[in-house]
């Protein structure tokens, strides 16, 4: 452990700041239909909390948060998402990603709305799980276990 | 109305989206069972090989498809436009990505041990990347697929020899990088001068400019961006390492597939973007035409000073890509429809001398020319079919490398450039000796212990897909004349211009 990642400080304001974090990604990503942000970006952010985390507490601690199964789980959801609401608009007889064709509700510019929203979604997921693999598969293996503390 | 016919509209668009999910999907499916993978890709492949068989019938039958993204309509959205061209080309892709797909499943089990699952998913994103390519109709698109297809071919590089394969990776991916940079200015300077990103609409609107240097600069961008992206002479310094040190299925998959699409995104440029009339005017073509003949000796005589097969076989794609690029250098009809069948017939020879040298490497771990001997015995089945493609290659009349080596020849000669003519003989003449010491040692070859040789062939997997392309290397030899009629000439009129197909 080096000593940043001792310090009562940083720990402290890391375990506050995660949650807002997140927050803020969810903000961007809902926010990306009709605003600045996007999928993308919310995503980044949203992995970017999680790999704060795990940069503080330690590789290991994060990947109790985030495992490498759960992340190919997301990885995967988060494009079936995608591609699923574009092949639901094929099967409302539009085109692929043609919202509007969806008869969810009787507006059609509010479901283009909505659906546009759940394919921000699909993308956040997918970026902050493929984000995150990147970081565990980038970083250095755990050094030992933590020895005894004096 | 059936299923299909609720379907068929969107199969231009399918043939994208399904080796994407299925990409994203495979982690899921080999995190169930390791052993399904192979299976699953090889599914994929197959409804997308059906699919895009099906848009080329559609294509031949009712002309050219559009399909309008998210029922956006262009220029304002994205379009997938389907002509003969790229119908054409997607079924390459799709035949050669199912035959590699069959093929894989020994040889990615002995080369990349435990890494099988992220294997198989980018494999399929590749053809995700390859197929968006050629499928779409906008240049910022075709951009983004560009990338994704560079992205997965650098991952499936780094997964082949220990060592050799990231450095090799690395390389092509800086040269592969400075390729997208210049085809991105390209797009860049292109959208400032005509406002649109739409391929049809920005050939409507570029005559209006064409004085301007800008769009020259751009032409030039996507020249040096594409001759790096299909390795032609002077920069193909990425390929050799690239392809030599792949795992076997990925260097037979990028070796069939990444340049042919590179040179398909070439042409489209050349004479869908621009005008055949203004690439002749400033003297491109003339440049491709030299730098194609230069490529064509250079390739081969590198060729010859190999040892390892995989490094031949990839100078010796250098090579081949220079015979398609002359023939749409030349800008005749002849040529072109030489160019185009080239584009067929390297995709199946080179694919099958990949896949031969794979199964050579997965039975013997040989790599090396000069220790074949005798292996002709122990493989029959795989050096014949080793023979059939390397004959072909050398252009032996009744393969399909005589027949598109004959129409460039006729093009040359239609062109008044005899030096061509001359250049092609010549190539073929070296492809003779750098094979030949392939067939001395293989079958001529006597090792001590020749008696104790025992057959030994590749698995079944490896072999189907091997004997199918080894076939279709001479079916296409004979019977090529249907395919040219109605495919290739009407295609290469169209090209420059001159009427043909719609």
């Amino acid at each position: 452990m080096s000593r940043i990642q001792e310090s009562v400080i940083i720990r402290t304001v890391v375990r506050i700041m995660v949650p807002f974090i997140q927050l803020f990604a969810l903000y961007v990503i809902m926010h990306g239909a009709s605003g600045p942000g996007g999928g993308f970006q919310g995503g980044v952010i949203f992995g970017a909390a999680i790999i704060l985390y795990a940069m503080i507490f330690g590789i290991s601690e994060g990947k109790k948060k985030m495992s490498d199964a759960l992340d190919k789980i997301l990885a995967s959801t988060g494009l079936t998402i995608y591609a699923g609401t574009g092949l639901a608009c094929i099967l409302f007889g539009g085109m692929f990603l043609q919202y509007d064709a969806v008869p969810l509700l009787p507006d059609p510019a509010v479901v283009s709305k909505y659906l546009i929203d759940l394919v921000e979604i699909g993308i956040g997921i997918t970026v902050l799980a493929v984000m995150i693999s990147l970081f565990f598969d980038v970083s250095p293996p755990e050094p030992e276990p933590e020895e005894a503390e004096e | 109305m059936t299923g299909f016919d609720l379907i068929a509209p969107h199969l231009p668009v399918l043939t994208v989206v399904i080796p994407l999910i299925a990409g994203f999907l495979t982690p899921i499916i080999g995190w169930i069972d390791r052993r399904l993978p192979w299976y699953w890709v090889m599914l994929a492949m197959f409804v997308v090989l059906l699919i895009a068989g099906n848009n080329l019938v559609t294509v031949i039958n009712s002309g050219t498809i559009h399909y309008k993204l998210g029922g956006w309509d262009p220029p304002f959205g994205i379009e997938y436009v389907i002509d003969l061209l790229n119908g054409f080309v997607c079924l390459i892709i799709a035949f050669i990505a199912f035959m590699v797909s069959i093929y894989s499943k020994e040889s990615v089990k002995k080369e990349v041990p435990g890494k099988t699952t992220p294997f198989y998913s980018v494999f399929l994103l590749l053809i995700t990347g390859l197929m968006g390519m050629t499928i779409t109709g906008d240049i910022f698109n075709f951009y983004v697929f560009l990338e994704i297809s560079s992205l997965t071919a650098y991952a499936l590089i780094a997964m082949g020899d220990r060592g050799d394969g990231v450095v090799a990776s690395f390389n092509y991916l800086i040269m592969g990088t400075v390729a997208a940079s210049f085809i991105l200015l390209g797009i860049g300077y292109l959208y400032a001068v005509t406002g649109t990103l739409n391929m049809a609409d920005m050939q409507n609107l570029l005559p209006g400019v064409y004085d301007s240097k800008v769009v020259l600069a751009a032409l030039a961008f996507f020249m040096a961006g594409f001759s790096i992206k299909v390795g032609l002479f002077p920069l193909h310094a990425w390929l050799p390492d690239a392809y030599t040190h792949a795992p076997s299925t990925a260097s037979a998959l990028i070796a069939g597939l990444m340049t042919k699409v590179g040179v398909y995104a070439m042409i489209r440029f050349m004479f869908c973007v621009f005008t055949p009339a203004f690439v002749i005017d400033v003297n491109m073509t003339e440049i491709l035409t030299w730098a194609a003949a230069l490529a064509i000796i250079m390739g081969s005589v590198f060729a010859i000073a190999q040892s390892d097969i995989k490094r031949m076989l990839a100078y010796s794609s250098i090579s081949q890509i220079g015979y398609i690029l002359l023939g749409f250098g030349l800008v005749n009809v002849v040529g072109i429809t030489g160019g185009l069948l080239h584009i067929m017939n390297h995709a199946f020879m080179k694919c099958a001398l990949f896949l031969v040298a794979g199964a050579i490497f997965y039975k013997t771990d040989i790599r090396n020319i000069y220790q074949f001997k005798g292996l002709g015995k122990k493989m029959p089945v795989t050096t014949t079919v080793f023979l059939i493609a390397a004959l072909s290659m050398i252009g032996v009349p009744g393969t399909v490398g005589f027949t598109s080596k004959w129409y460039l020849a006729l093009g040359s000669i239609e062109a008044n450039q005899w030096i061509f003519v001359a250049v092609i003989l010549v190539s073929s003449l070296l492809n003779i000796v750098y094979f030949w010491r392939i067939f001395d040692n293989i079958w001529f070859g006597h090792p001590h212990e020749i008696e104790n040789i025992k057959r030994d062939e590749a698995p079944l997997t490896m072999l189907i897909p091997m004997v199918i392309l080894g076939i279709l290397c001479v079916y296409f030899g004979f019977f090529s004349g249907d395919l040219i009629e109605h495919i290739f000439e009407p295609l290469a009129k169209t090209l420059l211009g001159l009427g043909g197909v719609p």
